[in-house]
């Protein structure tokens, strides 16, 4: 039996961070919500948030066995329903998609404790909602087929339309119909350019599309390149890239604290999307369509930072400064990516897997500031002292240290990782002077609202009017933060990883392999692009022909 | 005049009727938008499959047969469309309840802007 169910394990293991916050999902609206503050504390929302947060632990446990086994060099490769690819969809867990999932399961947990301190009671289904998150979110890392992509975005975004709007009131109204409109409008995007790539190639299977497009004749690889460059619109707004980043800092900071902490990861479903189809499938064996977006990404990446770490110059509330360094962050990211080699895409993951759990903390430390300040709230104005100066002032010293790279933190090794790989490339004098240069800005802007929360008390307000945060959501954004840091005492074997991973995705031929079986994927050339029965083909005939 | 031609030009025509909605101040015809922009986006998805005549769309013994593919892909296009739009018409009724304005922006044009959290400050 146990042998069994071993093998049950092994078997579906790829399938299982989908599946298991689906039915967890399902569990949890047949469970019920009645929603309201006259529900807090009652037994069945304990019971909720108990089923919630072993599902959420259980699936951080899977996701950690997948990066286990993806870390031993292994292309996890599951056929749903047994259908081969490029007939069926595949879900391919390689390194890159088993660090995805490991970092989004990894924040989960402590979000969600920190949820359970009183935010999952101010509206309705919040648990219900985080679970079809991570759905969507675990769908979207394990898909190996572009259109299953498509359909795993929809999941998680339509989960964070409902998150976005969680406790209600004006600001989220306001924010939530720009958000929500300007990801329709991108789903309708990502749509053209995934039916104009099927056009050109007859497949959306990544591993198929990485093959095909290297036997691409100039004029159709124009095409493909059209298609592509539709997708980086997309990728990139929901990367929140220039000029598609203005949504972010008005989204984020209208978001309740745990939504914004998860949002953490949805910018970097976008990067991750850019990795796999410009990265990958477009990378440097894709024949003429190789590298349509080099001359863009690098440019974009480095504007991004630049706007983002103005913007939180300029910021006016903490909560808007850290949703500017998301957008920032985001852009370093893009910055390693741009580059185009093995080690600069290395160095991005690493200061990836920062950024988000930096960012996460960040949200988190917002609301214990804004909360212990009384009616200035989050804003970067005097007010009264906050109930426990050392531990906020500490753990803000710690996140603002590292988001702007000072050593021995990991957002310096990151930053420093990504200076050192684009050494040796021509556009080295630009990425070190904008990485170097936005630091120290950074800095500076997080010194101003670190002194102006801290230290800028209001002289007729002596004493604290806030009490101190409870002890859940103390030690939940510790815990975060806890975890961004240690991301510095495992750089070492991390930094192994990454670098296998970013070698691993430029090894076309392997995935193309583990995927359809046989290098080159012949056994679908005969019925793809599609010909119809006959092999004849309906387009206009060409002038003089009977 | 071939079918391409027209079946390309009624894409763009509503392609451009979509996204001239969406640029619109008030939530409903954005709406509106969305859901022209989502007819366009789904038959441009169909014609990718190329334009067939005469063609069965399931697979049979003989015969030629259309590319099942898109159609499956509009399908699934469809559905999530649907969704999403129910959820925008439902988001933009809770919108305009909580603002009293059905501006996209929240607020009549003219009124005090941005968000207020900053507005304070």
């Amino acid at each position: 039996m146990s042998e069994l169910l071993s093998l049950f394990f092994e078997t579906h293991l790829p399938v299982l961070p989908v599946l298991l916050p689906m039915f967890t999902a399902v569990a949890l609206l047949l469970m019920g919500d009645d929603g309201g503050e006259a529900n807090h504390g009652g037994p069945l929302l304990q019971r909720r948030r108990l089923l919630s947060f072993v599902s959420v632990v259980l699936g951080a446990v899977l996701a950690w066995r997948l990066m286990g086994e993806a870390a031993l060099g292994a292309l996890n490769v599951y056929p749903v329903g047994g259908w081969p690819a490029p007939f069926g969809i595949v879900l391919v867990v390689d390194r890159l998609s088993a660090m995805m999932l490991a970092l989004t399961w990894t924040i989960a947990v402590p979000v969600l404790w920190y949820a359970a301190g009183g935010w999952d009671s101010r509206g309705r289904h919040f648990h219900t909602m985080f679970h079809f998150l991570l759905m969507g979110l675990s769908g979207a890392f394990v898909t190996g087929d572009l259109f299953n992509l498509f359909v795993f975005f929809e999941v998680l975004l339509i989960a964070s339309y409902v998150l976005l709007v969680h406790g209600q009131g004006r600001e989220r109204f306001k924010a939530g119909v720009h958000y929500v409109v300007l990801n329709l409008v991108a789903s309708a995007l990502f749509l053209v350019g995934l039916a104009i790539i099927y056009g050109v190639a007859g497949t959306l299977n990544m591993a198929d599309l990485a093959l095909r497009v290297a036997r691409l004749d100039p004029e159709q690889a124009a095409l493909f390149k059209a298609g592509a460059m539709v997708l980086l619109v997309v990728f990139g707004l929901k990367a929140a890239i220039v000029p598609l980043y203005l949504w972010l800092p008005n989204t984020y900071a209208a978001a309740s604290a745990p939504v914004a902490a998860m949002f953490a990861i949805m910018t970097k479903v976008g990067v991750y999307s850019i990795i796999r189809v410009h990265g990958v499938i477009l990378g440097e064996g894709a024949g003429h369509a190789a590298l349509a977006a080099e001359p863009w990404l690098l440019p974009v990446a480095l504007l991004t930072i630049g706007l983002g770490v103005l913007g939180a110059l300029a910021a006016r509330s903490l909560a808007r400064l850290v949703s500017y360094l998301t957008v920032a962050s985001v852009g370093t990211i893009l910055a390693g990516i741009g580059l185009y080699t093995p080690a600069a895409l290395s160095a991005a993951l690493y200061y990836m897997m920062h950024s988000v759990l930096a960012a996460a903390a960040l949200f988190l430390l917002v609301e214990l500031v804004a909360t212990q300040r009384g009616e200035a709230g989050d804003r970067l104005q005097p007010a009264a002292p906050v109930a426990q100066p050392v531990l906020l002032g500490i753990m803000t010293l710690l996140g603002a240290a590292s988001v702007a790279g000072l050593p021995p933190l990991p957002g310096f090794l990151g930053k420093l990782m990504i200076l050192e790989s684009s050494a040796m490339t021509p556009a080295h004098a630009w990425v070190w002077s904008v990485v170097l240069v936005t630091s120290v800005m950074t800095l500076v802007g997080l010194a101003r609202a670190g002194s102006i929360l801290f230290w800028n008390v209001l002289p007729e307000s002596r004493h604290s009017i806030g009490a101190g945060s409870s002890v859940r959501l103390t030690r939940a954004t510790l815990g975060l933060l806890g975890l961004s840091l240690a991301l510095a005492v495992g750089a070492s074997p991390l930094k192994r990883y990454t670098d296998a991973a970013a070698l691993q995705l430029a090894d076309r031929a392997a995935y193309a392999q583990a995927v359809l079986g046989k290098v080159g994927g012949r056994a679908a050339d005969t019925t793809r692009p599609y010909r119809g029965g006959e092999g004849e083909v309906i387009l206009p005939k060409p002038k003089g022909t009977p | 005049m071939s079918l391409e031609f027209l079946v390309a030009t009624g894409i763009g025509a509503v392609t451009a009727a979509g996204i001239y909605l969406i640029l619109r101040g008030r939530t409903w015809p954005v709406v509106l938008g969305m859901t022209l922009l989502g007819y366009a986006v789904n038959v441009f998805i169909f014609a990718m499959g190329r334009l067939w005549q005469d063609a069965a769309p399931i697979l049979s013994a003989t015969g030629r047969v259309a590319d099942p593919l898109p159609q499956a892909l509009v399908l699934t296009a469809i559905v999530i469309g649907f969704a999403t739009t129910g959820f925008v018409v439902e988001l933009a009724l809770r919108s305009r309840h909580e603002t009293d304005s059905d501006h996209v922006d929240g607020h009549e044009p003219g009124h005090r802007t941005g968000y207020g959290r900053d507005d304070a400050a």
